[in-house]
């Protein structure tokens, strides 16, 4: 669909809008690009936007995996097994229940739904602490379920694969797989999940990366700094970094473990953009 | 087929059903309905340290209402609110018509860095903002000599942290919406001579105002829970953001640095109760135009 040029001074206006606006956007990420280079006397002794003359980035690295006897690494390993069991974990959860909902018919199906999408809205900030408290009753606070256990309710996953399943398995090689003898979990494995694989990895990929990014749960769940993820991680370091109450400030530490956290998370998004989009656009605007 | 081996098949069907949604069913009931439930209880009650546990009715709510720290906590994400989030809107309207217009290469560059933060946790967003706005690692206050981080300014700071990281989001479900509108629209209106800026004003924008409406809700939903970021930026200047600042922020430290658990399950109820009864009611008065069903 190309459509004629309109009037030049209109591109060129529209343009110069939008590279403002990427400037705004990708600003953060060239400061954090230069500053992982510099040592703490660079952070805060030279130009913020520009490389001081020493290139000190793999220093920085070997610094931040020994510091504190190497928890970063532990922050980083927490991080991923988090993520990737809530996020397998909370898919399969969810792939099973949104077919069920679509295709089987069972005796309080609808009610069960509606419960559904009445709780959808429920805020899950105001789930942590009572979580917690109960949590705790049942002594699990401050062990990796803690973490695990919540995050594998996704209500809305269930919702877009209820209507993903809804509109792209069809019914006639349900019923000819039945008629060929296969049980009911057969079916869903053989044809219901490739048909519906595209949304599986849309919620699988946006359960994961909440998981990696969540903070409000684990910080409330965790006090033992070896199960922390790396956002509870790097914030405790920040914190005793700007309080100044833990010896040498380590802000080029902090500032190169930001960097580390979030390539997996930047590499993700450039390879799989095509599924972040279709998440986006699935539940929220048919 | 007969009718006994169909009524099987409609029992087996109804057995496999139940145990496809049992996972997420007792998930549903130990993480959502529980907890909801044991807040309620426990901001009924108040620990004494006479008695223990005594039933207060009310007493919590009454408390939270006529307490001045959490109502300046509230006004000010409402404030917050009503100002963050017509200017973040806006800049997702505008950069959504942008990418819709232009067709080049550049406009899909644009539309990767505006979505980028959006894949960044708000911890780390957070973070480099923080030392964007220190005087001592950050470019910013040598071009502005402003201080980002005084008490009269930190709430526009704290502003353009979640502007920064949300408006990508909300630029690509507008631009969506802007791709679903049908092109006929838009030739029909050049034919009859309107320039690209009118068509953006006066027939694009309200062709997706359903959309628009869809992002605002999301973001108020959003704003009123404001814990994160507060948090983090917290030491960095403790008077300014103080441990009452939201209502989240509020709860959570009422939890666990001063221990009144009681008081802090009556605000995360009040405020779960707030956000969901708010949330609701927009969907239903906006249903026939918000395209969430």
């Amino acid at each position: 669909m190309s459509r004629p040029a309109r009037t030049t001074g209109g591109r060129i206006a529209s343009h110069a809008v939008m590279a403002l606006m990427a400037a705004y956007f990708l600003l953060p990420f060239w400061w954090l690009l230069v500053a992982s280079t510099k040592d703490n006397d660079g952070l805060f002794g030279s130009a913020p936007l520009w490389f001081s003359g020493d290139f000190k980035l793999f220093d920085n690295l070997s610094l931040l995996f020994s510091h504190d006897g190497g928890v970063y690494l532990k922050w980083l390993r927490n991080s991923a097994l988090y993520s990737v069991v809530s996020g397998v974990g909370a898919t399969a959860i969810a792939a099973l229940a949104g077919y069920a909902f679509a295709k089987l018919r069972f005796p309080g199906r609808n009610m069960l739904f509606a419960a559904l999408l009445g709780l959808i809205m429920v805020p899950a900030t105001a789930l942590v602490l009572p979580t917690y408290l109960l949590m705790s009753e049942a002594g699990l606070t401050d062990t990796v379920w803690a973490v695990i256990l919540p995050s594998l309710l996704n209500p809305f996953g269930v919702y877009l694969l209820r209507v993903y399943a809804h509109d792209s398995v069809p019914d006639e090689m349900l019923e000819a797989a039945r008629i060929d003898g296969a049980d009911e979990f057969r079916v869903f494995r053989s044809v219901a999940l490739p048909a519906m694989r595209p949304a599986l990895v849309t919620v699988l990929l946006f359960t994961m990366v909440a998981t990696w990014n969540n903070f409000f749960l684990p910080l409330v769940m965790l006090s033992d700094n070896d199960l922390f993820p790396l956002t509870v991680g790097l914030r405790t370091w920040y914190q005793s970094a700007t309080l100044g109450n833990a010896g040498p400030a380590l802000f080029n530490v902090i500032v190169v473990g930001a960097l580390v956290a979030i390539v997996p998370l930047i590499v993700a998004f450039l390879l799989l953009q095509r599924y972040w989009r279709g998440g986006l656009t699935i539940g929220a605007l048919k | 087929m007969t009718n006994l081996a169909r009524r099987a098949r409609v029992g087996r069907q109804a057995v496999a059903g139940w145990l496809f949604v049992a996972p997420f069913t007792v998930l549903l009931v130990f993480f959502l309905l529980l907890p909801m439930l044991y807040a309620a209880k426990l901001s009924l009650y108040r620990s004494t340290l006479v008695e223990g546990e005594v039933f207060a009715w009310l007493d919590n709510y009454r408390q939270a209402l006529g307490d001045p720290e959490f109502r300046r906590g509230v006004v000010r994400v409402l404030v917050f609110g009503a100002v963050q989030t017509p200017v973040m809107i806006g800049i997702a309207l505008v950069a959504a018509l942008l990418i819709d217009a232009a067709t080049s290469r550049f406009s899909r560059v644009f539309r990767l860095a505006a979505f980028v933060p959006y894949a960044v946790p708000v911890v780390i967003g957070t973070l480099m903002w923080g030392f964007l706005y220190s005087p001592n690692t950050g470019p910013l206050s040598s071009v502005i000599d402003v201080d980002f981080l005084s008490s009269g300014t930190v709430l526009y700071s704290l502003g353009n942290i979640v502007t920064w990281q949300w408006a990508g989001y909300n630029m690509i479900v507008l631009y969506a919406a802007l791709q679903g509108v049908p092109r006929e629209v838009y030739e029909s209106a050049r034919m009859d001579g309107a320039g690209a800026v009118q068509t953006a004003l006066r027939i694009k924008t309200p062709m997706i105002s359903a959309a628009i409406v869809l992002v605002t809700i999301f973001t108020i939903i959003g704003t009123l829970q404001f814990f994160t970021e507060p948090l983090i930026l917290q030491p960095l200047n403790p008077g300014a953001i103080t441990n009452s600042y939201t209502p989240n922020v509020y709860a959570y430290h009422q939890a666990f640095s001063y221990q009144q658990y009681n008081y802090s399950a009556a605000i995360s109820f009040l405020l779960g109760v707030v956000v969901f009864v708010g949330s609701y009611i927009f969907l239903f008065v906006t249903r026939k135009r918000s395209a969430l069903r």
